[in-house]
């Protein structure tokens, strides 16, 4: 049991204002600005959105400032206010086929119909430190080529064609939404993929890594990556039909997976799903392998115990804001618990010690 | 196409625009002061469970929220104009709404020439400059053991 204290309010105002002073560093040097952050550190601001779970660049950039570049903290804060907004509605699912593609790449299909469209990427680069962003240099400009905005279909459709791969047949069944009631055990693929959604990057990283070095093989290979901005649309009661209510980034990422088969299922492939906002691709990579892993029980595989099968053990560890609160947690007072625990061990020891002095005399 | 489908679809789009429109340049195309109106729901803030689909075809998902702002309101000659915009923005989606009104006026040709176009415009240039930034990065990737036909 956890029991309150009281006191010390001097004290923690006066760390909150130190605080303030510390965020604010040296005043000789000029204060971030949000629109600084949000146009220069994007992809800081891509995973404070996506785990935060609340698509808006202005309010995360806010949120990363005022943690100090402590994305969790960020990621806290997002949520925090998160709970203050109304629920205006749902939207329609997004349409990525319909996606204005900045990125799209395949691991598997080097004439993949389309094109492969490398876009603002690491990708090739040396990684070698660039000296000259230290200094201020002119901005620099990307190159362009004659181009007109236009739809590309997803790879995952031809293949498609030959039952080489299974379908993803249309299916309108109302998700569970896990921040309107707690997430059930065993969860619907939709649930999981709401949870993995909105997981810390690098437990989905880590979790992803250890199905590629044998805790859970899938074999997964990188069918699609897409990176674009997409439509979002709301059916809205008023008007009767549905309209744009703005546009977001998104990462889209679909594994092709090898699968011998099973008593109802020819050899095909399979598909695992990954969808983050923002450009995001590690956390996109990571999220499909691990849904892909996760889909042992309705492919027919076996369970062979690996962490990344485990749905309890992926979902219920995979929040870091809810295992941030409860580690965390521990630093705050607990001098009651502590004191009892104090007793029962003194209490113990002297039971010991007399049972030791009683058999010495025996 | 019946002409009730052909409104709809045109108000759709319209409406669409205002939502995705930069907040400052519909202010600047929109000065105050506003034609007057009163307002069925004032602006407010909320946000909108975005969904995704399992296999981009599949069962839905929860992907995630986003902010949005809503407006409902009448102008003075009756017309009802109403606005779901993306973002934080109460004057956005105010001014939405009262270009969705207008549109259904005798004004709208003015306020689409006025409005509209310039949105659009500024959507599209987005938009094309985008699309070509990405057509300068695509790529031919080759099998080194294939030759090339000639």
């Amino acid at each position: 049991m956890y029991v309150a204290v009281k006191g010390g309010e001097r004290a923690i105002d006066n760390a909150h204002a130190w605080l303030a002073e510390e965020r604010r560093g040296d005043p000789a040097v000029a204060e971030l600005t949000t629109a600084q952050i949000r146009e220069q550190l994007r992809l800081a601001v891509n995973r404070v959105m996506a785990e935060g779970s609340l698509y808006d660049l202005d309010l995360a950039a806010l949120a990363i400032k005022q943690a100090r570049g402590d994305l969790i903290e960020a990621v806290f804060l997002i949520r925090a206010y998160r709970t203050t907004l109304p629920r205006h509605g749902v939207s329609l699912p997004v349409e990525t086929a319909q996606m204005a593609v900045t990125r799209r790449i395949s691991a598997t299909f080097k004439d993949a119909p389309g094109g492969q469209v490398l876009g603002p990427t690491f990708d090739y680069t040396h990684r070698l430190l660039d000296f000259t962003l230290e200094a201020n240099g002119e901005a620099p400009v990307a190159l362009r080529a004659p181009a007109m905005a236009a739809a590309v279909p997803h790879i995952t459709s031809f293949l498609n064609r030959d039952g080489m791969i299974e379908e993803a047949p249309h299916d309108d069944t109302p998700p569970p939404d896990l921040t309107r009631e707690p997430m059930e055990l065993p969860a619907s693929r939709a649930t999981r993929l709401q949870a993995i959604a909105r997981g810390d990057e690098g437990f989905i990283l880590s979790m992803a890594y250890s199905t590629q070095r044998g805790y859970g093989r899938t074999h997964a290979f990188v069918g699609e990556l897409r990176i674009g901005m997409v439509d979002v649309e709301m059916e809205v009661p008023e008007l009767g039909f549905a309209i744009c209510i703005g546009e977001i980034e998104l990462t889209e990422c679909e594994t092709v997976n090898q699968f011998k088969g099973s008593r109802t299922e020819p050899p095909q492939f399979t598909r695992g799903y990954g969808l983050t906002f923002g450009q995001n691709e590690r956390k996109s990579i990571a999220m499909s392998l691990v849904d892909r892993a996760l889909r042992w029980k309705e492919l027919g595989e076996d369970y062979t115990g690996a962490p990344a099968q485990d749905e309890e053990f992926v979902l219920m560890h995979a929040d870091n804001v809810q295992a941030t609160g409860f580690l965390e947690h521990i630093k705050l007072p607990h001098y009651v618990d502590f004191q009892s625990e104090l007793e029962l061990v003194r209490k113990l020891r002297a039971e010991v010690a007399a049972s030791a002095m009683q058999e010495a005399a025996e | 196409m019946s002409s009730q489908a052909t409104d709809t679809s045109e108000r759709q789009n319209w409406m669409g625009l205002l939502a995705r429109a930069k907040a400052t340049q519909l202010a600047e195309l929109m000065p105050d002061p506003l034609p007057d109106h009163s307002l069925l729901r004032a602006p407010e803030i909320g946000a909108v469970m975005v969904r995704g689909r399992a296999g981009a075809t599949g069962a839905p998902f929860n992907l995630g929220e986003m902010t949005v702002t809503r407006c409902s309101l009448r102008l003075a000659s009756g017309a009802v104009g109403h606005a779901v915009v993306q973002g934080r923005g109460r004057d956005h989606a105010r001014r939405a709404a009262v270009v969705d009104a207008l549109m259904q006026t005798g004004e709208a040709a003015g306020v689409r020439a006025r409005v509209l176009e310039p949105l659009a415009a500024a959507e599209e240039t987005a938009r094309r400059d985008r699309a070509q930034k990405a057509a300068a990065t695509k790529v031919e990737f080759f099998t080194m053991v294939r030759g090339e036909d000639k």
